[in-house]
């Protein structure tokens, strides 16, 4: 059975760090899948204008492609060309809550993401993505520092 | 001819400021803009408010009251059945996760209610208690009820008809339903009717989106900081707008769209405030809004004075039927264009059901306006025109007064609000009119920086100009909108129907689920 592995990217370099340990953790098992994902922070409950309005469905477009063209698929190619066998996945929402549902919905066993990247203030306020998703995350978490 | 004067206009307002005579003649430049602006717009305003023959009564307002009566018979009371579901759809209940990322309903109702949020509940409401009486509340909440229904219509037909780019931006409104809606049906008018609609559109957006704005903004401003002419606020704003509208400076319009809802809750919490602490005069002021409503307690006009100023004031403040929110709407992503004609009808109810009643309770519990202990009918001010107030105030300074009677530094924190209120309305309404000057001229860059430099100019006439001429002036022209778009709404709404019982019944049917979030 192929274990699948979700590795949760930000552009930076904790995600990076999650990255590797991910590909050290799949080369000890036999059949594993590694799955990049990177969730663009996003609310359907903000307030924005009119302009922004008819001008999101562009956006939106635009910010899939440029996560896509820069963090997910230059990580899943260097994952394939270093033998591993990997996809990438990048969707809109709340980082934690949306991680969390594409590892059931994907069948992952286990998620590994970079220590927060947030700082001071929002993160005192909020807790950090990463704080959020080990404390509601459906499978083991592992925080690589 | 008008747009050659206004900029002659602004050349001499430059040249007075910089003029150490300056201050001698600003007053004067306040006058005379009123003036020019009263004779400009008066023919315009006596045809829109006309009454019927041999009687008081303005058709328009009755044009509003049948339409929204029209469409809440029509759709067997749509605002009542489907109202969990609009909870629903706003919730995100029914949202597909794979469209994360678009607009979402709440976001949509958000946008709408910011450019209907403001200033028609703060100071219209004023106007609307000042003149016609507590009754006019009653008149104003039925209006508001019917008026979910005229919303609901034209939300649904916003989205159904916009015009989707291939570089995936959108257009939508009254204009595009109008002309897309009429061929479909085969019927003859349709762009002459759409173009007429997009003309008073743009008088909308420089009149009730814009110049009233100013106005009480100007108004709430120099009651605290004392008397200064006018056109010193509209040249400040005018400034900030264009910043905005024209130099694309996204932060200010980002953090007034995220201070503006907070200002709304803090104005419905300072009225619950006030409310709670004189919760044993609440059921008084009901039964005058009830008593007024049917014998006009006093009040100049009688019940039908009440009903006037309520159905108004409400259709000013909600926009039902006007066809602005069509255009805020259109830009929701959805399968399913009747989704965002159930999440609209939410908006009347939000801004006249529970906003403008909360300002009507504050001014009547606050006793404001003052009652003829012999008689306990209201007493009418010296011109016999509104109600005599204790410190002679109306509109916006009214609502502030009635507040302060109950926190006495609210008044600092509604000129905040007013002034953030009047901002966010004039980004909303220069979307708007915009859309319906890019429909007549086409959109490219230059038709958009015209008409957004006409805009800003508005805004310091607004400013300068007197409550009267201005109020009246933006009610004839938001109104004159209405009755092109309810017009078309009549031979319309069939498309409406049927997409109401196809959804109705897939929702029924289980067709359409909830996903699971």
């Amino acid at each position: 059975m192929t274990v699948k592995l979700v590795v949760g990217l930000d552009g930076t370099e904790t995600g990076d760090r999650a990255l590797a340990f991910a590909k050290d953790l799949a080369s000890k098992i036999d059949a594993s899948e590694l799955i990049a994902i990177y969730v663009i922070e996003w609310s359907p409950f903000t307030f924005q204008t009119a302009d922004e309005n008819a001008k999101r469905h562009l956006r939106r477009e635009e910010e899939i492609d440029l996560a896509t063209s820069r963090i997910v698929e230059p990580a899943v190619a260097a994952l394939r060309s270093a033998g591993f066998n990997a996809r990438g996945i990048v969707r809109h929402g709340d980082v934690a809550e949306t991680l969390d549902k594409l590892t059931v919905e994907n069948g992952g066993s286990q998620i590994i993401v970079g220590r927060a990247s947030a700082d001071g203030f929002t993160k005192r306020m909020f807790g950090s993505s990463t704080q959020n998703l080990v404390m509601h995350a459906s499978v083991p978490v592992t925080v690589v520092g | 001819m008008k747009t050659t004067s206004v900029f002659g206009l602004t050349t001499a307002l430059a040249a007075a400021a910089a003029s150490p005579l300056a201050a001698q003649d600003t007053v004067g430049i306040d006058d005379k803009v009123n003036q020019v602006f009263a004779d400009l717009t008066g023919p315009f305003v006596s045809l829109i408010f006309a009454p019927f023959p041999g009687t008081s009564f303005p058709w328009i307002v009755m044009w509003l009251v049948i339409a929204a009566t029209v469409f809440t018979l029509y759709f067997g009371f749509v605002q009542f059945r489907f109202f969990k579901h609009a909870i629903q759809l706003v919730k995100g209940d029914y949202s597909d996760p794979n469209d994360a990322g678009e607009v979402s309903h709440f976001q949509a109702l958000a946008t709408a209610l910011s450019g209907t949020v403001g200033l028609g509940n703060i100071a219209g409401v004023a106007v609307a208690v000042g003149i016609g009486g507590p009754g006019a509340t009653f008149w104003m909440i039925l209006a508001g009820l019917l008026g979910m229904a005229s919303k609901f219509t034209e939300c649904t037909l916003g989205v159904k008809y916009r015009n989707e780019y291939d570089d995936g931006t959108v257009s939508g409104g009254p204009m595009y339903y109008i002309s897309k809606g009429f061929s479909e049906l085969g019927l003859p008018g349709g762009k002459i009717l759409a173009v007429v609609f997009s003309v008073f559109c743009i008088l909308g957006a420089l009149g009730g989106g814009n110049m009233f704005q100013a106005n009480q903004a100007h108004a709430q401003i120099s009651g605290i900081v004392g008397d200064y002419p006018g056109w010193i606020t509209g040249i400040i704003f005018a400034a900030v707008v264009f910043a905005v509208i024209v130099g694309g400076i996204k932060s200010i319009a980002n953090v007034t769209e995220k201070v503006v809802p907070f200002m709304g809750i803090l104005y419905v919490g300072a009225a619950l405030v006030i409310l709670i602490v004189n919760y044993d005069q609440i059921g008084w002021a009901f039964g005058q809004i009830f008593a007024g409503a049917f014998t006009g307690l006093g009040v100049a006009g009688g019940m039908v004075g009440a009903l006037i100023q309520g159905f108004k004031r409400a259709a000013f403040s909600n926009e039902a039927g006007v066809g602005s929110a069509a255009i805020a709407h259109s830009a929701v992503r959805t399968k399913e264009p009747i989704t965002e004609g159930f999440v609209s009808l939410l908006e009347p109810l939000i801004d006249t059901v529970v906003i403008c009643t909360m300002t009507a309770l504050v001014i009547v519990i606050s006793q404001q306006m003052i009652i003829n202990p012999e008689t306990g009918s209201y007493m009418l001010n010296e011109a016999g025109t509104a109600i005599a107030t204790v410190d002679g105030n109306s509109g916006v300074a009214l609502t502030s007064a009635a507040f302060a009677s109950g926190i006495s530094w609210f008044p600092y924190v509604l000129a905040i609000a007013v002034v953030l209120f009047a901002f966010s309305t004039m980004i909303s309404w220069s979307y708007y009119g915009l859309k319906a000057w890019t429909y007549l001229f086409g959109e490219s860059k230059t038709s958009e920086l015209v008409f957004k430099v006409i805009f800003c100019i508005f805004i310091v006439i607004g400013a300068a100009a007197s409550l009267g001429p201005v109020i009246d002036f933006s009610d004839a022209a938001i109104f004159a909108m209405a009755v092109v778009n309810i017009f078309c709404l009549y031979f319309l709404m069939k498309l409406v129907k049927t997409e109401l019982s196809s959804y109705a019944a897939r929702l029924d049917s289980g067709e359409i689920k909830k996903f699971t979030h």
